[in-house]
């Protein structure tokens, strides 16, 4: 209160005192007071909250009134049979999926861009577009259905009969592999919306003096590409714990398990299915932690070797 | 002019050439992607045992609706589609609302604050107090088997709620609102006569977007609406075709009786993918171009 008195008449000199000046917006502030409490209430509680990692929670006596026992709960994920496994399959599975599908976006927008006739572009972009409208439920079926030992679509094209939800060797390819189909259609639009702000006259200009269509890709439309594709790196690397929870929950089976224990899913079968709230909360906290700790790694990097670049 | 013309059509000739390689890959990329859901529809209109037997890669065999006639004659497919068409009703409104009202305070400028308040909610892009103290909060404030479950703790949809703050900010002239102000309009008379009709392309990707989400969401609900009677479609659909599957697949290693799989069964899980895939499917080309022009206006300009 007294901070904002004293600041406001030293910002502008002729300014109005601060309470004046809110009150002349008083309705903008009306507008954004139910968004406000829902994020105060759903999202800064529970974040509050997370103290619960390090308490008993007991219905009875809440959130905050539970004992605390320390890091008891930590020291049980550490000391479980499969924490290791989880920790690896959670990282190994994300990194993977980045590694494969982060490229292949670019690549298909810097071709889908090259296409000149414009209906056969629009049609390319639709079909590509669907899968992304179709749900992670209705996704994961399909793949039952494909992947199915007898009957099943690969089965039948490779005349052969394995059960590839029961293979772990073939977990991490069956997820990425189908969430490459499902996306990477989706992810060319970032891609595309700053493609289309190139002036076409570049491009005219590189067609005179003789550029192949790749050397005005290379040119031309991967330089006015870069900042973006360090914007969609730092934002997917940042999220590398978090694979994707609703897939993996629906294919996991009893037999691919020694790939496809996440610590997400855990996380969920502890907090909701077994009611264990503490532990599932302090596991998941280590989670965030990890991944908070390789977004500020993956942003140091990244800033450099777009520094870089942009001295190129 | 004749040199010029020749060298022209050299390089047209080589530009001709790597066109028709490019448009070679993007249909062979088109197939890839579309095949799958061609396969899903042909497979749900045949015969069971032809699609066993691998007859179904091009045309239906055996053509039948029965998988469909079982699907709508499921009540809880049933059930769980008006549930689905509810929820995405009421959520795609409460959403978009949300959004608007975040989005348009945080475009002004000379808001006191607004720093601070832009800050508040991008946040909880990056942390969040994780499954189990969410969960507990939205218990406590009575939401479960209530179907605000699924809009409330979500709450503000902080990256669409950007976007929008950019359009309004680059797309409505600032002339126009001090224009109305000063002929006396009230901030909330210029938002709802001048801010929203001006921004109905914005509004239509939010609409898309909200709409998608919550018809395919089914996990919020797995979570909050534990009660049968509340299941969303997809949620509906795990019994059929994530639950049923495994249990087949047990069956099988146990008695070897995948040949006495029930025929019906088969044929359900086909039609039923169709039948949850086609709303969005149909309806999202006709907004193709508004949601490629939302991303344009959000898109990072210098």
């Amino acid at each position: 209160m007294s901070r904002s008195k004293t600041k406001a008449p030293s910002k502008g000199g002729g300014e109005k005192p601060i309470l004046q000046r809110m009150g002349a917006y008083w309705q903008l502030y009306l507008m954004l007071l139910v968004p406000v409490i829902l994020t105060i209430v759903y999202k800064y509680i529970p974040m509050y909250g997370i103290q619960i990692a390090f308490r008993d929670y007991k219905s009875v006596r809440g959130m905050w009134g539970s004992d605390w026992v320390g890091l008891k709960w930590f020291i049980r994920f550490f000391s479980s049979p499969n924490c290791v496994r989880m920790i690896k399959n959670t990282i190994l599975l994300s990194f993977y999926s980045l590694l494969w599908s982060f490229p292949i976006p670019i690549i298909l927008a810097l071709m889908i861009n090259q296409l000149r006739f414009n209906k056969f572009k629009r049609t390319v972009q639709t079909v590509l577009y669907a899968p992304h409208f179709i749900s992670v439920m209705v996704v994961c079926g399909m793949l039952r259905v494909f992947l199915s030992p007898s009957g099943g679509l690969i089965n039948l094209i490779a005349g052969t009969s394995i059960d590839f939800l029961s293979e772990a060797a073939a977990f991490r390819t069956i997820y990425i592999a189908s969430g490459i189909w499902q996306d990477a259609g989706w992810g060319i639009i970032v891609y595309m919306a700053t493609l289309a702000n190139i002036d076409t006259s570049h491009y005219e200009a590189a067609k005179i003096d003789g550029a192949s269509m790749f050397q005005r890709i290379r040119y031309i439309d991967l330089p006015e590409l870069v900042p973006q594709i360090v914007l969609m790196l730092i934002m997917s690397a940042g999220s590398l714990m978090n694979v994707g929870f609703e897939k993996v929950f629906l294919l996991q089976t009893d037999l691919n398990k020694a790939t496809s224990d996440v610590i997400a899913v855990y996380v969920y079968q502890q907090g909701i299915e077994h009611a264990k709230y503490s532990y599932s909360t302090a596991v998941g906290l280590f989670n965030t932690i990890v991944n908070v700790i390789l977004l500020i790694v993956v942003n140091k990097i990244t800033s450099k070797i777009s520094e870089d670049v942009s001295f190129v | 002019m004749g040199k010029k013309k020749s060298a022209g059509q050299l390089k047209g000739l080589s530009d001709r050439s790597s066109d028709i390689i490019l448009v070679v890959i993007c249909l062979a990329i088109v197939l890839l992607v579309a095949y799958p859901l061609y396969y899903v529809l042909v497979a749900s209109v045949s015969n069971p045992y032809d699609v066993y037997a691998g007859k179904t890669f091009l045309l239906p065999s055996g053509f039948t609706l029965d998988g469909y006639k079982a699907v709508f004659a499921d009540k809880s497919i049933i059930t769980g589609y008006i549930n689905s068409i509810k929820y995405t009703v009421v959520g795609t409104v409460f959403s978009v609302v949300m959004i608007y009202l975040t989005a348009y305070p945080l475009s002004i400028k000379d808001l006191p604050g607004r720093k601070f308040l832009s800050i508040f909610f991008i946040i909880t892009m990056y942390f969040g107090g994780g499954l189990m103290p969410t969960y507990l909060i939205v218990r406590d404030t009575g939401l479960i088997d209530s179907m605000w479950a699924l809009f409330l703790p979500g709450g503000v949809a902080v990256g669409n709620m950007i976007i929008v703050r950019n359009f309004f900010e680059h797309s409505i002239p600032k002339e126009m609102i001090e224009a109305a102000e000063i002929d006396g309009a009230s901030k909330w008379t210029t938002f709802v006569k001048i801010v929203i009709p001006l921004s109905r392309s914005i509004m239509a990707v939010m609409v898309v977007f909200s709409m998608v989400a919550y018809w395919n969401d089914w996990f919020t609900a797995l979570i909050y609406l534990p009660g049968q009677e509340n299941a969303p479609l997809p949620l509906v659909l795990r019994n059929i075709l994530i639950k049923s599957s495994a249990s087949a697949s047990q069956a099988s290693t146990i008695s070897g009786g995948y040949a006495e799989l029930n025929k019906l069964t088969e044929m359900i899980k086909f039609s039923s993918i169709i039948v949850a895939a086609a709303p969005m499917l149909v309806i999202y080309p006709f907004v193709q171009k508004y949601f490629e022009k939302g991303f344009m206006a959000g898109a990072v300009k210098g």
